[in-house]
């Protein structure tokens, strides 16, 4: 090879993550894979998904080139920025499909929420990295009014999903930042006690959705018949599942939000218990990889930063195995790397290339 | 802080390599979490896809069977007399998922090869596509002929994700005579969805497409829409139904009748000819409305399947304001109609007795301010009947003064001016019946004694529904009790037919004394006798009660004249008539407003007495007035 050729090649891969490039790689083929079977070999949506992907490996490969200090420069201004984002949404947001979370710029429209996913962490991780030598338990209780404020925008929105997710990521900076188990515990406490009371605010058609977790079959035309659908879809697979585009659950439209929110129920179903277990494992080593980068991250910014990265995909993949699989109440988050869609396949992208930028900065700060 | 740290750096040293570990620690804590979680799932997968896999797998083989939402037939609307306003028939639509198909724009111009796609057509599906979510089909063709449907048939295999589909359509035959009181039907959108969530009827919404969207079928819906049937349906292979297993009959919404008489709306609303307003009829017995008229209408029909870009931007943009429901959510100045109330209320609270005369020289100054009579020089000397029945300015500029803001108001809210009126539809706007405390909570001012002035001949600031005026007219026909103007009279059970009624709401007494009422009436019966009204009433079979009234639309500055044909058509006076008959036992009182005018006596008098004739004699108008409006809704 030329070796201006390779420098470039060299200059251009050199921020980059062999091992984890590797995970995202396997992780995105299989989800074309089961968008295929899912989309009844819809060509138009499996291009469209291909697109996404190549757009989301541009992000990681722009973030993994930024070092991690100017993300930390931009850390407070991308928070005030996205709080104010999410009050214009509030006051002034365009209602797409009934929820206000659309921002129309004039030549581009923005949904504020998805920003918020890395905007969050990465303010909190500033500012307990800011003060760092002295933290005090009235910084944690800064650190959670800075939590709960986009948190409580996005609720109102509604969109529950994405609130669960930023709040979990900020809770995983609190909980890395040392949060006192004492305070932890007694949160929990607080939060048991609070339960009834919290039952009494819910709607009905949310408590609904929490009923139906503990018997399906109660309402089977309206909340249950995902959840019945798409445990039938998961444990039919068996051992080995029913083979790639033969699930009959699958192709006779019995899986609801096949392509996004349930294409695990899909997964399961033609690949059974061993594809299943293969994708769990992949998961498991991304997360691995993310904790290791974390474990040796050089300073406090970029520890919390990474932490929060590396757990908030873990509740990604958690929350929706666990809500097809009938687990957990169906709450609008998608399977990392396997649902369409773009957004959400970006954020995650974007956070995997912060975590490879820290990986390659650690050494050149601490020596 | 950091000085400190400076001269002994050992500490500082340990505290961040302590604060390393505790950090690992940390790390560690949420690894075990993460393996904990997984293990969690990867039992959870064994448990359904070992251990319960045989149960689920037998399931999912017999999920051959597909649960199949029946959808209800809506219930029909009809006016008092059984006149259908709103139906359903059955039709084949073309429909498409939009989510299986690749390339939507040429698979529509491949279907139009087959069957006609006009760009109606088209533009209406875009707009649907741009609402809906993927949701299922959606229509790109309704009312299939036979035709269309065998040559569709016939190529069927080369389109799949497209099929034909019995639907059952609303439709309003009365067109837009009653586009604002029966309101319509349209797709249900994501806010929709959101809502029925929130009251838990999404389950009886599955395969429901269409929901209420304005008027009676919004108001009504919950009664309209019945229950929703459930089907179990065998499917082969393929998914396609093979055999019906069992089946739960959906239960039809119910009918609902109206006070409403369709020929008395249709002659109300072709009286208007090509002018706007409003009119709305009430039976002063009962609240019950018998004409709910916003003019101009529009074609309900276009809203059904989903209106197109086009027709919706001309409706939108149209400087008639067609959308807007004026009878319900306009409010005008009452001008001259509110004097009877003033001499009611001037009789009230003592300032006036109907023998007590004025002297009206066409003026009345206050505060340096000359406030004039719309008749120049004035009428002379007047008294309470003259004062209704000649409608002098000046009379109820100086008893609006003698009673004062508060009096007023507070009066005149017994009449239900400037509050909402309950009426069964949605959307009413409250109007504004002023007094300090409104202009303080407005317009953070105080109140000047000389705004009282205006404001006792139905000026200043004013402003009514012309549902509040009817309203307030029915209770002078009835000796002064408050019904709730009520446009559904009755539920009819779709199977066993039985009514239902709904009982007439009586609000209030409003507690006035007959002789004081007396006077009133015989007042406004003097108006159509030999009054402003007299020439709209010559000749009528039948006494009637009525006041005419005039609405400025601008202001006319100190000194100036009005002069009608120098004021552009939007800004010239909007001409009003209230009025009920018989005047000594009355079935109907009704309030009309016609827009830009001119005086009461020219316009909306000679409009009401159409009315009255036709629903106390049964009299038709000329005839080459209705044909005009009946090419306008044939279309």
């Amino acid at each position: 090879m030329h070796p201006a050729i390779r420098r470039l090649a060299y200059s251009l891969t050199r921020q980059i993550d062999g091992a984890l490039l590797g995970i995202v790689l396997a992780l995105v083929a299989l989800g074309l894979l089961v968008l295929v079977s899912a989309s009844n070999l819809n060509a138009a949506r499996v291009t469209g998904q291909a697109a996404n992907i190549l757009i989301a490996l541009g992000l990681l490969w722009l973030f993994a080139n930024i070092p991690p200090h100017y993300l930390m420069r931009l850390a407070l201004p991308l928070y005030v920025l996205g709080v104010l984002l999410l009050l214009a949404v509030a006051l002034a947001g365009d209602a797409v499909h009934g929820a206000r979370r659309w921002l129309d710029l004039g030549i581009t429209r923005i949904q504020p929420s998805e920003f918020m996913k890395i905007a969050v962490p990465l303010a909190l991780a500033w500012y307990f990295d800011r003060h760092e030598k002295t933290l005090r338990l009235a910084n944690y209780a800064v650190a959670v009014v800075m939590l709960v404020i986009p948190v409580a925008l996005i609720a109102r929105q509604p969109d529950l999903g994405t609130a669960v997710l930023i709040t979990a990521a900020g809770f995983f900076v609190l909980f890395l930042a040392g949060l006192p188990g004492r305070v932890i515990a007694g949160l929990a406490i607080a939060a048991a006690a609070a339960l009834p009371l919290v039952w009494s605010a819910l709607r009905d058609y949310q408590r609904q959705r929490i009923l139906t977790l503990f018997d399906p079959s109660q309402d089977p035309l309206g909340a249950g018949y995902h959840t019945i659908q798409s445990m039938i879809a998961v444990g039919s697979g068996g051992w080995f599942g029913k083979g790639w585009l033969n699930g009959s659950q699958t192709h006779l439209d019995f899986i609801p939000e096949r392509t996004t929110d349930f294409v695990f129920a899909v997964f399961a179903e033609e690949f059974g218990l061993l594809g299943c277990l293969l994708l769990l494992g992949l998961y498991l080593a991304a997360i691995s990889r993310g904790m290791l980068i974390t474990a040796n991250a050089p300073t406090m910014f970029a520890r919390l930063l990474c932490g929060a990265i590396t757990l908030t995909f873990f509740t990604y993949a958690f929350v929706n195995m666990g809500m097809v699989s009938g687990i957990l109440p169906v709450v609008g988050v998608p399977l990392p790397f396997i649902s369409y869609g773009g957004t959400a396949l970006a954020s995650i992208c974007l956070g995997f290339g912060i975590l490879m930028s820290v990986n390659n900065h650690r050494k050149l700060v601490q020596t | 802080m950091s000085s400190e740290l400076s001269i002994n750096p050992g500490i500082e040293l340990r505290n961040a390599q302590l604060e390393l570990h505790h950090f690992q620690v940390r790390l560690a804590i949420a690894a075990g979490f993460v393996l904990l979680a997984f293990l969690l799932l990867a039992g959870r997968f064994f448990y359904l896809q070992v251990v319960r896999h045989g149960e689920l797998y037998t399931l999912a083989e017999a999920n051959r069977i597909s649960i199949v939402p029946v959808t209800p037939n809506r219930g029909v609307i009809v006016d008092r007399n059984g006149v259908v306003l709103a139906h359903n028939y059955s039709a084949y639509t073309l429909e498409v998922k939009p989510d299986r198909i690749a390339n939507l724009e040429s698979l529509i111009n491949e279907l139009a090869t087959v069957v006609e796609i006009t760009p109606r057509d088209r533009r209406r599906f875009r707009r649907l596509l741009e609402e809906s979510k993927s949701i299922g089909s959606l229509p790109i063709r309704t009312r299939l002929s036979d035709e269309e449907i065998a040559r569709f048939a016939a190529v069927h295999y080369r389109f799949p994700g497209v099929e034909i589909n019995a639907r059952l359509f609303r439709q309003y035959p009365q067109g837009e005579v009653f586009s604002h009181v029966v309101g319509h039907i349209g797709r249900i959108n994501q806010r929709e969805v959101e809502q029925l969530q929130e009251e838990g009827l999404t389950a009886n919404y599955r395969g429901t497409d269409y929901i209420g969207k304005t008027g009676l079928e919004q108001s009504y819906e919950r009664t309209l829409h019945g229950t929703t049937g459930v089907e179990e349906v065998e499917v082969d292979s393929g998914g396609r139904p093979v055999r019906t297993l069992s089946r739960t009959p959906p239960v039809s919404g119910n009918n609902i009748a109206l006070n409403l008489d369709a020929r008395l709306q249709e002659v109300a609303y072709n009286a208007f000819g090509d002018r706007r307003g409003a009119l709305v009829a009430i039976d002063p017995a009962t609240g019950g409305v018998l004409a709910f008229v916003s003019k101009p209408g529009f074609d309900p029909n276009l809203f059904v399947d989903g209106i197109d870009s086009v027709n919706w931007n001309e409706l939108n943009n149209s400087p008639d304001k067609p959308l807007v429901n004026r009878a319900l959510s306009g409010t005008y100045p009452p001008g001259s109609t509110f004097k009877p109330y003033m001499a009611l209320a001037g009789l009230a609270y003592g300032k006036r007795t109907p023998q007590q005369t004025i002297h009206d020289p066409g003026y009345f100054m206050f505060g340096g301010h000359q406030f004039r009579d719309s008749h120049p020089g004035g009428h002379g000397i007047v008294d309470m009947y003259k004062s209704i029945v000649k409608s002098s300015d000046t009379y109820y500029y100086m008893l609006a003064n003698d009673l004062g803001i508060d009096a007023i108001a507070r009066f005149m809210a017994q009449f239900g001016f400037g509050s909402r009126t309950g009426i069964d539809i949605a959307g009413e706007a409250a109007g504004v019946l002023p007094s300090q405390e409104w202009k303080m909570r407005r317009f953070n001012q105080k109140w000047f004694a000389g705004e009282t002035i205006s404001i006792g001949i139905g000026q200043g600031y004013n402003a009514y529904t012309p549902l509040q005026l009817a309203q307030a007219v029915a209770m002078l026909a009835n000796g002064g009790v408050a019904y709730q103007p009520r446009i559904v009279n009755a539920v009819e059970d779709y199977r066993t037919r039985k009514r239902a009624s709904v009982e007439p709401r009586r609000l209030r007494a409003l507690g006035l004394k007959d002789d004081h009422l007396a006077v009133v009436r015989q007042a406004l019966i003097g108006v159509n006798k030999e009054g402003t009204g007299a020439r709209s009433f010559a000749g009528a079979a039948y006494v009637s009660a009525g006041k005419t009234g005039t609405a400025q639309v601008i202001g006319i500055k100190q000194g100036e004249k009005y002069e009608e044909s120098q004021v552009q058509e939007e800004l010239r006076d909007h001409s009003l008539f209230i009025a009920y008959a018989p005047a000594e036992a009355p079935r109907i009182a009704l309030a009309v407003i016609v827009e830009n005018a001119g005086f009461g006596a020219r316009t909306a008098a000679p409009l009401a007495r159409k009315v009255l004739d036709y629903y106390l004699l049964g009299k038709r108008p000329r005839p080459e007035q209705r044909s005009r409006v009946n090419d306008a809704s044939s279309n």
